[in-house]
Order: structure tokens, then sequence, then C-alpha cells
């Protein structure tokens, strides 16, 4: 079976390969299916490749494609283990119904198989990124997931702010990614390979605490540009530019988790670098409750979604450097279910009202579209926390493991705590904003609700959503039995042992949600004018966090700016005033002689001769006489 | 045969002369299929070439006996992928002149001469003759700038010939240094590389003639701060013009650093290391910051070329496997995207007669394979990975870092404004809406367009995921190079980690 897992990447790949060459004669809406082929082959071949490690006792492959760069240790080759199969089986799983729902979305768009060309090179590149087996490998799939991620946020390229947020994501990207080659770099130099074969079986005795430290940290730079933490999270909102399924696959279920993916299959290294792994813990814990704030005052559907995706990856971070990484890549498969669900659920909304964003304008949706809104309301009280659904799970084992931690962690788990009420209450106002309430949309538009195309995918997910959070219970860890193959160099971190310690610590961040989630529910279910009275009440916080902090406007101002500055002063000053002027001001009196050469037509070859004569003179004067 | 492979074009430029000069439909259709031959006969010395160390397909003839000079050929894993380079650029560079319209017999004349030169300056293992090359090429690339050049022409073109000359002169200097010193301690004169290498130098003599050669080479690649005479060259040289310059001639300085001064001079080389690796990556940062505000496409591709090759002298003076390694396979992916890159500033040049930034906009709308091919370039450019550019950049930051940490770790910012200057060009000349009414109606690519980029795009796509390819005929020859060092100088490459064990783990597996 291994011997064809290259065909979980090739699938897509081809998808997109013959979508970029035919698409324009297969049309719309034969290419989205077949795209959505694609993907639903790769995810039905991964389960049954991962049908041995489902039933226990198989042991990880490596397999070799080719060679790439063997120099450096870095082949094309496919490592398949239980952490590498469950992030093909979510990407592909949630991909694909991503891929159908967006088969109705995209209906009209001039450009609809061009759409699905890159859907499925994402999803080639996300499961390079996830099915390496070694790290050149991986950031072969990290950069061709930014380079798809770059094409769908541009995809309406005709709108400035579209192209101006793709290019944002990319450069943004580029940061972390530097630090991230220079964590490569200490690999390399440490293990002369970046094998992971090479790597990770002898990180305790190949790396000192300092170096493991040092890489760990560089690899936090690169994790924190790709997954959106502070402080590189500020390209993700922007990537609202692009059509809604991308966001739900790329900004929320998927290309956002790289990041915790690279520092949950770097485990071994992390687990000598506990300075590292603090570090990890807390910009984790920093960014949720931050990019939690922020969602708050979002008037925008999308916007508030995306910085709740922000605020959820940090609770992945808040795990993973907690040492708790089965927990955090469980909270990113829920996340994935319950994120892709509220993104598509938005898109509907967005589809229904003609494009409109702004729940200022929206309300009283449940009547018209209550397909949408209650599969939305699963998601949310997923996200909430609200037990038995899928995120109190997964949120309760990362808070419990940190809870478990003691110390520094303790003030993390506080941190995580609050991020839950918070969470809780800006869910139920985008629900109760958007689905109850009077209509505040104008006469000329008649939402409806969407086409089964994309109502049953949200149905599917809203299903996982209810379900998934089964797979890994203080009952029966199953999940953690699956992974835990992949995470055989380190102790991975727990809740706290017994029935009685397990009631408090969910009891404390259900009653989080409830309050939070109650509050925010009592304070928009009223009239507008009361709720908008309710916001004045928080000002000026209220204004700070709808503009988001106004770090956009800080990094311009103290980065972006200056930079242009500097740029400019190095090309019109430096380089063309100074460096050409001196050239020139040597040249002029050069240009002379060439110009009195000119006038005697084979004159260039004599005034040749005579400078390298007279150049090779003064080197054979000085052999002979500076000896 | 090799000596065949600099006579075909010559040969070709003879035919072309007896064309008779009024017949100008003939000119460029017959070039084109002229410059095939060269590229073919490139393709079967590939093929043949084995993956050892040493030079191959060895013509020893002698040419000035008196002085010990020598028609002296050979070919080794560092010469080959550039000789095959050439002679794939050339037919490219040549059907994308068909905006020449006077004087193309000439025209093709230079670009057939140009080709004989560059490819005698890969070939060449008699340093006289590898000067005679290396000059031989100015005359003809000089004409082609001054003749079928922009408005600035003449200032560029002479501004290009009296740079690299002068350059040139010191090398001269050296090498005439180098020849007297062998005959001198030898007994009987000699030009060839590996007798020159044999001299015995005292330290300080060792110093001037490695700064004689380094200096011409910089001036060519070029290093800052030599690099001023490149954006006007590019920015006034036709379009094949350019995508020769970038393609090819400026590799003659990095190849030439890696050949001449490492072999020649190895304990100044790497007494050198610290200082050619703080320019190299001055380069990169510096060539990368000009690059953002340039308002001219043409020139703002012309400064990538600076910040790239800095990568490529960086990788050079790392002397180490993968800095090697890196170096020679980036000469050829510099090569093949920035001559693609300059190829579809031409398009677009011949469309609308302006490569200002600020006149475009909207681009992709309009011309959407167009945009389509200059993303793929432009992200070949900033070595995403799968594509070739990523192989060398990534071989040479990896394999610098054991020699040169700080260095590297500065270098490896290029990556980050290397996406901000290409994509930042991106956005302006290609999204929103087209607003100019000169762009509302421009044409997209031609199917002969297309055809000149589509090889390359293939060519990128190979070596970004098959490097071996060239990587298995080129480590055998930089291997030689590093046992050398490690040979005449108390240098050891460093040996990251115990690569040994990981192989051999490998093969377990």
């Amino acid at each position: 079976m291994t011997d064809f897992l290259w065909l979980i990447i090739a699938l897509p790949l081809a998808g997109a390969v013959l979508l970029h060459f035919l698409g324009r004669f297969v049309g719309e809406p034969l290419s989205g299916w077949l795209a959505s082929l694609a993907s639903t082959s790769a995810f039905v071949f991964a389960l049954v490749a991962a049908w041995p490690f489902i039933q226990g006792g198989e042991h990880s492959t490596t397999v070799l494609l080719w060679e790439w760069m063997p120099a450096i240790g870095a082949n094309l080759e496919l490592l398949w283990d239980p952490l590498a199969a469950l992030m093909v089986l979510v990407v592909t799983g949630v991909g694909s119904l991503i891929h159908f729902f967006a088969i109705g979305y995209m209906h009209g768009d001039d450009r609809f198989d061009r759409f699905f060309t890159s859907l499925n090179l994402f999803m080639a590149s996300m499961l390079t990124l996830v099915l390496a087996g070694n790290y050149a490998m991986l950031f072969l799939g990290w950069e061709l997931v930014g380079l798809s991620s770059y094409l769908l946020i541009g995809f309406w390229f005709t709108r400035p702010s579209a192209a101006a947020a793709a290019k944002k994501a990319f450069v943004v990207n580029r940061i972390g990614d530097f630090g991230f080659m220079i964590a490569l770099m200490l690999v390399f130099a440490s293990f002369g390979t970046l094998s992971y074969a090479g790597i990770f079986e002898r990180a305790d005795e190949v790396l000192g605490v300092g170096m493991a430290t040092a890489i760990g940290l560089l690899m936090l730079v690169g994790a924190a540009g790709k997954s959106a933490q502070v402080p590189l999270y500020v390209w993700l909102p922007d990537a609202m530019e692009g059509p809604t399924p991308v966001s739900a696959l790329i900004h929320a279920a998927t290309m956002v988790t790289a990041g915790v993916y690279l520092i949950a299959r770097s485990s071994a290294i992390f687990e000598i670098a506990p300075i590292a792994s603090t570090t990890v813990a807390t910009v984790g814990a920093i960014t949720a409750l931050w990019a939690a704030t922020i969602a708050l005052a979002q008037r925008d559907i999308k916007k508030v979604l995306a910085y709740s995706t922000i605020s959820q990856l940090g609770y992945m971070f808040l795990a993973v450097g907690a040492g708790a990484y089965v927990a955090g890549v469980f909270h990113l498969m829920t996340h994935a279910f319950f994120k892709a669900l509220l993104f598509l659920g938005a898109g509907s909304v967005i589809h229904a009202m003609s494009d409109e964003q702004d729940m200022h304008k929206m309300g009283g949706l449940l009547k018209k579209m209550p397909t949408t809104a209650i599969t939305m309301g699963v998601g949310t009280l997923a996200i909430a926390g609200i037990p038995p659904l899928a995120g109190f799970w997964s949120k309760d084992e990362i808070l419990g493991s940190v809870f478990a931690r003691g110390g520094w962690f303790s003030a993390l788990w506080i941190v995580g705590l609050v991020t839950a009420l918070i969470t809780a209450f800006y869910m139920a106002r985008q629900w109760v904003l958007v689905f109850l309430g009077e209509p505040r949309w104008s006469q000329d538009t008649s939402p409806h609700e969407a086409p089964r195309v994309m109502t049953i995918p949200l149905i599917i997910l809203a299903g996982l959503s209810v379900v998934g959070g089964l797979l890994n219970t203080p009952f029966a860890l199953r999940l953690e039995r699956f992974l835990e193959p992949s995470f055989e160099y380190v102790t991975l971190q727990n809740p706290p042992e017994g029935l009685a310690m397990f009631a408090v610590l969910a009891g404390l961040s259900v009653m989080a949600s409830l309050v939070g989630g109650g509050f925010g529910y009592v304070s928009y279910n009223r009239p507008k004018q009361r709720w908008l009275d309710f916001e004045d009440g928080f000002e000026p916080l209220w204004g700070t966090w709808e503009q988001a902090y106004r770090v956009d406007d800080l990094y311009g101002a103290a980065i972006v700016a200056p930079g242009k500055k500097a740029a400019e002063v190095a090309a019109f000053g430096v380089d063309l005033a100074i460096i050409d002027g001196a050239v020139n001001g040597v040249g002029s009196a050069v240009r002379r002689l060439g110009e009195l050469a000119r006038s005697l037509q084979t004159g260039y070859v004599r005034n040749y001769g005579v400078l390298f004569l007279g150049g090779a003179l003064v080197i054979v004067i000085w052999l002979v006489v500076g000896r | 045969m090799l000596t065949a492979l600099i006579l075909l074009p010559v040969a070709a430029a003879v035919v072309m002369m007896v064309v008779p000069a009024r017949r100008q439909e003939l000119h460029l259709p017959l070039g084109i299929a002229l410059s095939v031959l060269p590229l073919a006969l490139a393709g079967y010395v590939f093929w043949i070439f084995e993956p050892a160390p040493g030079f191959q397909l060895v013509e020893l003839v002698s040419w000035y006996e008196p002085w010990g000079i020598n028609w002296f050929l050979g070919i080794d894993g560092i010469s080959l992928p550039m000789v095959v380079l050439t002679t794939f650029l050339v037919p490219i560079a040549l059907a994308a002149s068909t905006s020449i319209k006077t004087k193309t017999k000439e025209f093709v004349v230079y670009i057939l001469l140009l080709e004989a030169g560059m490819i005698g300056v890969f070939l060449a293992l008699d340093l006289f003759l590898f000067f005679v090359f290396f000059e031989a090429i100015l005359i003809p690339m000089y004409f082609i700038i001054g003749i079928w050049g922009g408005e600035r022409r003449v200032y560029a073109a002479v501004k290009f010939f009296i740079y690299t000359a002068l350059g040139s002169a010191l090398m001269l200097g050296g090498i005439i240094a180098l020849a007297v010193s062998y005959s001198s301690q030898f007994g009987s004169p000699s030009f060839a590389f590996g007798d020159l290498a044999s001299v015995d130098l005292s330290p300080g003599s060792e110093r001037w003639l490695f700064a004689s050669f380094a200096l011409a080479f910089a001036i060519k690649v070029p290093l800052f701060p030599f690099h001023t005479w490149l954006p006007d060259a590019h920015v006034e040289a036709p379009t094949a013009g350019s995508v020769l310059l970038a393609g090819v001639l400026l590799k003659l300085g990095t190849y030439g650093l890696l050949r001449f001064n490492l072999a020649l001079f190895p304990e100044a080389s790497v007494e050198a290391v610290p200082i050619m690796g703080t320019l190299a990556v001055v380069g990169i940062i510096y060539g990368a910051v000009v690059a953002i505000v340039q308002p001219d496409l043409k020139k703002l591709v012309a400064y990538t070329s600076v910040s790239h090759l800095g990568f490529i002298v960086l990788g050079t003076f790392a002397l180490t496997s993968g800095g090697l390694q890196g170096a020679v396979i980036q000469n050829v992916n510099h090569g093949l995207t920035t001559g693609a890159l300059f190829l579809l500033v031409g398009m677009i040049y011949e469309r609308r007669h302006t490569k200002k930034i600020e006149d475009f906009g909207g681009l992709q709308k309009v011309m959407p394979i167009y945009a389509g091919f200059f993303l793929f370039m432009i992200f070949a450019s900033i070595g995403l990975p799968g594509l070739n550019g990523f192989v060398g950049e990534f071989l040479i930051l990896i394999g610098s870092y054991t020699t040169l940490p700080a260095l590297t770790v500065v270098a490896a910012g290029g990556v980050i404004l290397a996406a901000i200057y290409l994509l930042w060009a991106y956005e302006r000349v290609f999204t929103g809406v087209p607003d100019k009414e000169e762009n509302k109606a421009l044409s997209d690519l031609s199917a002969r367009e297309i055809s000149l980029l589509a090889p390359i795009v293939a060519l990128v796509l190979v070596l970004g995921l098959f490097p071996g390819i060239l990587l298995d005929k080129i480590s055998p020859s930089t291997e030689a190079v590093l046992d050398y060092i490690e040979d005449q100088t108390a240098y050891v490459v460093p040996e990251p980690g115990r690569l040994a064990d990981v192989y051999l783990a490998g093969e377990d597996r």
C-alpha cells in the first residue's frame, strides 16, 4: 500500500495540471466536479492506507520517491505515520467537502475553472507538506501552500485590496520563513542532514540545550508566520479578500495549522528545549486572548471568523508548547470541522445577501435560511465549548493539560479560560446578529437558502462538529493511542488524573462558555439601538478592538514606511549619486579617450590594447621591482 | 569535439555573412536554424559526459611554442552546465529579436560570434586562450548594445566596455606574472591552467594575483560596488543582448572566481573568504533593496541579478559541498529565470514601447497568458521550492552556514526582500483594473512568443524537481575543487554532523 502513497499527492496535482490546460474547455460545473473527484479519491485512498494504523500495531514507513538535493540529505521522500495519516485525512476530508461547497459558491464566476485549478494545487501542496519525510520537502510544501494561498487570496485580482492582501500574506509568511530557514541551517549544521530519520532519533545526543532552544525558537518564527501568531498574524484578516471557500479551507481548516504541525512534528527537538516550548505556549496564549478581543468588535462576518481562527490557533500553540501534543493536534482536527463549517456557513450567508458581509445589515435570517442557521448554530456551540460537542473535548483537554503543568503555565491557563469566555461571547453575538432580530437588510435583497451542493457539506461538517470530540475523551483516549507512535521521543502532557479533577476543570470551562455565550445572547437579542448603546458603553476599548489595536498602522509607520524610505535612499542617493557618480567621474575621462578612438574607426581595438598592455605593465613592474 | 563546439557558431557566422544584406527576411530564421547546431552538439557532449572529476574531451594543439601558448580545451562538471546553457539561450535570444529591423545580418553575426566567445571562455584551459576569449566577447556585446540599443546606448556600451576592459587589463597582468613565475621556476614557458596552479607563490604575491583576478571577475559578476554598469547596460541593450548578458556574461565572473581564483590561489582564496563573503552578502541585500523602488521594470530585473549573483559568490567562497554545488547550479538557474524575465519585459516593451512600471496596471485582465508566464518566472526567481531557483539558493544557504554563519543568516534576509520587490512589481503591473487606454487593447502572447518561453518553463520545472540531472555531473568536479584546496592549504571543509552515518542509515531503510 505504501508504495502508492505518492498517489495521495499526485491525484490532486494531476487535477490541477489537467484543469490548468483543459479547464477552459471543461468549463463549469464539470471542472469543479473533477477537482472534487481528485480530492475525494485522495481521501478514500488515504483512508485505506491509514487503516492499519487505525487497527493499531502498524509501524511507520519512509518511502523514497527520488533524490533531490542529496548533498544536504534532502530527498523527495514520504513519511507515513499516524500523525501524517491524521493530517492527510483531515486535509482531504474537510478539503473535499469544501470543494463540493465551492461548486455552488463559485457558480457564475468567469474564472470558475481557474479557481478549482488553484484549489487542487493547494491540496497537492498541503499534502506534500504533511507527508514530507524531511524538512526540505516539508519546506517545499510549506512554500507551495503559500503560493496557492497567494493565488487564491488574489483570485479576484482586479480588486486592488485583494491583490495587496495576497502580496502581504506572502511577504509576511516570508518573514517567518526567514526564521525557519535559519532553523534548517542549524539543523543541518548539527546533524548533517535534513531527514527526519536522521534527526529525531539522535536529537538528544546531538543537540545541546542551547542549540535545541535556538532551533526551537527559530522554528517558532516560521510557525508564527504560517499559523498567524503574534506578531505575524496581520496577514490573515486581510486574506479574507479571497473567496470564502478559500478562507474555510486554507485560512481556517488546513494551511494555517501547518505551524502547529511543524512543532508537533519536531517534538523531539522541543522536548530538549523547555524555554522554546514555554515560549511557544506563551505566544499561543497571548495570541488567543489578543485575537479574541479583536473578534469581539468586528462587524464583518468573515473578520470575526478570521480573528477567531487566529485565537483558536493560539490554543493549539498553547497545547503543543505545553507538551500536550495530542491535545493540540486534536484541537487542530475539531477546529477544522467547526471552523470550516462556520466559514462555509458565512459563505452561504454572504451568497444569500448578495455579497454583503456587514453583520449590521443582516438579522432575522433564521427563517430565510434555516439549514445554514442551524448548522452554523451547531458550529457556534462547538467552538464555544459546550459539551458534548467537539470543541468542548479538545479545548478542555488543552486547558486541563496546561493546568497540570503548574507554575508559569497556571497563568497561561487563566488566559485560556478567559479566552474561552470571550470566544463564547463573540460567537453568540455573531449568530444572533445574523440570524435573529429584525431584518436589517435593504428591500432589494432577497435572501434564500443555498443549493444542496452547499448545504450538504454544511450538514456533514455539523455532524462532525457534534461527534468529532468523542474520538478523544478522558473516558476513551482513542486519538491519543492512535497518535502515540508519532510522539515516541517525548513524554506527552496530559490533564490531571481522576474524574473529580476532570469535573472541576471541565465545570470551570463550561461555566466560562455559558457565562460568555449567555451574556452575548442576551446583549444582542434586542433592538439594534440597544446593542449599539451597549457597544458604545465600552468605548474607547470597543473602538480599539474594532480597529484591531491599529497594529497595521503601527507596522506601516514603524516598518513599511521607513523601509521604503531606506530603499529610496539606497537606490537614488547611494547607488545613483555616490557609486555611479564616482564611476562616471572616472568614466568621463575615459569616455573622452573613447570618443577620440571612435573617430579612428578601428580605434577600439587599439585603445583596448593600450589599456590592457598598460595594466599588464603595471603588474610586471610591480613584480620585478616590488620583490 | 570541443573545438567544433567553438567553431560551429563561427562557421554559422561566416555562412550568415554570405547571405545578401537585402534578404532581410532570411537573416533571423537562418540564424536561428544555424544556432541550433551548437545546441545539438552541446547536448551530445552533455550526454557523453561522465560524472567524474577532472577534465574530459581534452584537446591540446600548440599555438605559439616560444611562449608555451596552446589551444587547450577541456570540459568538467563546472563548465559543462554553462556551455549547455549558452547554446540553449542563443537560439531563444535570436528568436526573440524579431523587432530588430536594421542591419539584421550583422546582428545575427554578432550574436553568433558572441556565442563562440562564450563557449570558448568556458572550455579554455590555457589562460592566455581564456583571456583572448574573455576579451573577445566584449567586442560583439559592445556593438549589440551600441548599435541596437535604446536611447542612451552609446553611453551604456562605452561604460560596459571600459569598465570590464579595465578590470581584465589587471587580470592580464596577473596572468603574465603567473606565466613568468612559472617559466622561471620550471624553466619552460606555459599558460596551461594546471601548470600555473603549480607555481610556488609567496603569500604576498599570491594575494596580489588573487586580487587582480578577483577584481576582473567581480566587475563581471558584478559584485557590489562594481555593479553600476549593469543596470545601464541592461536598460539600453536589446532583448537578446540582455538575455545573454544576464544569462551568460555575468556568469563569466562567477565561473572565473570558482575555476581560477580557487584553484590558482587556494591559500589566498581561503584568506579571502570573509572579504568575498561580505561583498557577496552586501550585494544580496543591497541589490534587493535598490530593486524595490526601481521605476523601470528592466532596471528592476537588472538589480535582482546583483542580488542573485551575490548568492552564487557566497556559495563559492563558503567552500563546502553544498555551497559549491549550489553555486554551479545557480549559474544555470539564474540564466534561465532572469533570461526569461528579460524576454518577458522585452515582449511588453515591443507592445507598449515603455518599461515604466507606472505606465501599466491591470495587465492580467488583458493578457492573462503573459501574466501567467510572468508570475511563474517571478516565483522561480523568488526561489519557490519545486522550481529551479530554490535548489541553488537552498544548497547555498544550507551549505554556507557551516563556514560563514553570520553572513549566511543575513543573506537569508534576501529571501524576504525578493518576495517584496517582485510581488510588488507584479501587483502594480498586473493587478487591478486596466485603467490606461493604451493598455486596454494589448494583445496576449502569440504562439511564437509562447514557444520561446515554454522550453524555459520546462527546464525550470525539471531542474527544480530533478536537479540530479545536473548535480550528478557537477558534484564530482566541485568535490575535486574542495579536495584540492584541502590538499594545498590548512583549510578543512567543515563536516556538519556525521554525514556518513546518515547515508548508511538511509541504505538500511
